[in-house]
């Protein structure tokens, strides 16, 4: 099973922006454990929402061609906290992508109130200047997960390219 | 277009290597190693690149600041070394670098050591002087 940290798709612009949407749940059980008794969304899982949302941007601008790892977080800032029943806005712009790698810049924000900065740095790990080899198979973007973003596809994605 | 002083772009660069290595501003003084000295990796040098554009209103390709053309050319490395016409190409395509140590054994692994502090306020400054 795949650790998908946003429900949906809300805007995707090819190779420019994309914005998914998180809805914060006490069904979620790592909201009870992170801080017992006040339980809040986790920066760092925020992180990897932005991550994701940014990444497939990103694998999307190729075709999912490429295998995309998340190779630096430049910057993440957060100004306030998410509680359980609110909505959260990963919205994401790709600010550079070349052969090798992309950077991209990131708002999260809950309810019209700026939650967080998260700004990212991909690599397409086949262009790798070390010459290192990975499996041909494309582990990032698998068959299962593109299955997952089909039903994305369908609310609120229909412009990415499968 | 008015001039920068040196110190000032010292200032702009040291503040870009402090946020995209998170790296204390005492750390990156002019003979500080990008990856040796600052912990720099491959991927640090696009983030890098990609502040100094922003901060200076300027455009970096790739090649002009690492002109891969040369270090990448079986031509000039033979054995994981540059050769005399590898090393006189460098010269030419890195005025902004001090490549007088890296001369003495130019071993390809020990590249990454031209890349000081100086070596990028150099090449802003000389970058800037172009566009004046």
């Amino acid at each position: 099973m795949r650790w998908i940290w946003f429900d949906r798709f809300e805007q995707f612009e090819s190779g420019r922006r994309a914005v998914a949407v998180k809805n914060v749940t006490l069904a979620e059980d790592y909201l009870h454990d992170h801080f017992p008794g006040f339980p809040i969304m986790p920066q760092s899982l925020m992180i990897e929402g932005m991550a994701q949302t940014a990444g497939i941007l990103v694998g999307e601008a190729r075709q999912f061609t490429e295998k995309v790892i998340l190779a630096k977080i430049r910057r993440a800032v957060f100004h306030t906290l998410v509680r359980p029943g609110q909505q959260i806005r990963f919205e994401a712009e790709i600010e550079h992508l070349d052969e090798a790698a992309a950077l991209t810049c990131g708002k999260i924000t809950c309810e019209g109130e700026l939650v967080g900065e998260v700004d990212l740095a991909f690599a397409h790990i086949d262009q790798n200047m070390s010459g290192l080899d990975f499996p041909e198979e494309n582990f990032v973007f698998t068959e299962e997960f593109m299955s997952l973003l089909k039903t994305f596809r369908e609310h609120g994605a229909e412009k990415v390219r499968l | 277009m008015a001039t920068i002083a040196r110190d000032e772009i010292f200032a702009k660069v040291q503040q870009t290597l402090v946020d995209a290595l998170s790296v204390d501003d005492d750390e990156v003084t002019e003979s500080a190693t990008l990856t040796g000295d600052l912990g720099a990796e491959s991927i640090d040098f696009l983030d890098i690149v990609f502040r100094l554009e922003k901060a200076f209103g300027i455009k970096i390709p790739q090649d002009e600041l690492m002109p891969r053309d040369v270090l990448e050319n079986p031509k000039y490395v033979v054995n994981k070394r540059l050769n005399e016409p590898g090393l006189a190409a460098l010269k030419s395509s890195m005025p902004h670098a001090d490549l007088s140590e890296f001369e003495k054994d130019p071993d390809i692994d020990k590249f990454s050591d031209v890349f000081t502090v100086a070596t990028i306020v150099n090449f802003v400054d000389a970058k800037l002087a172009r566009q004046a």
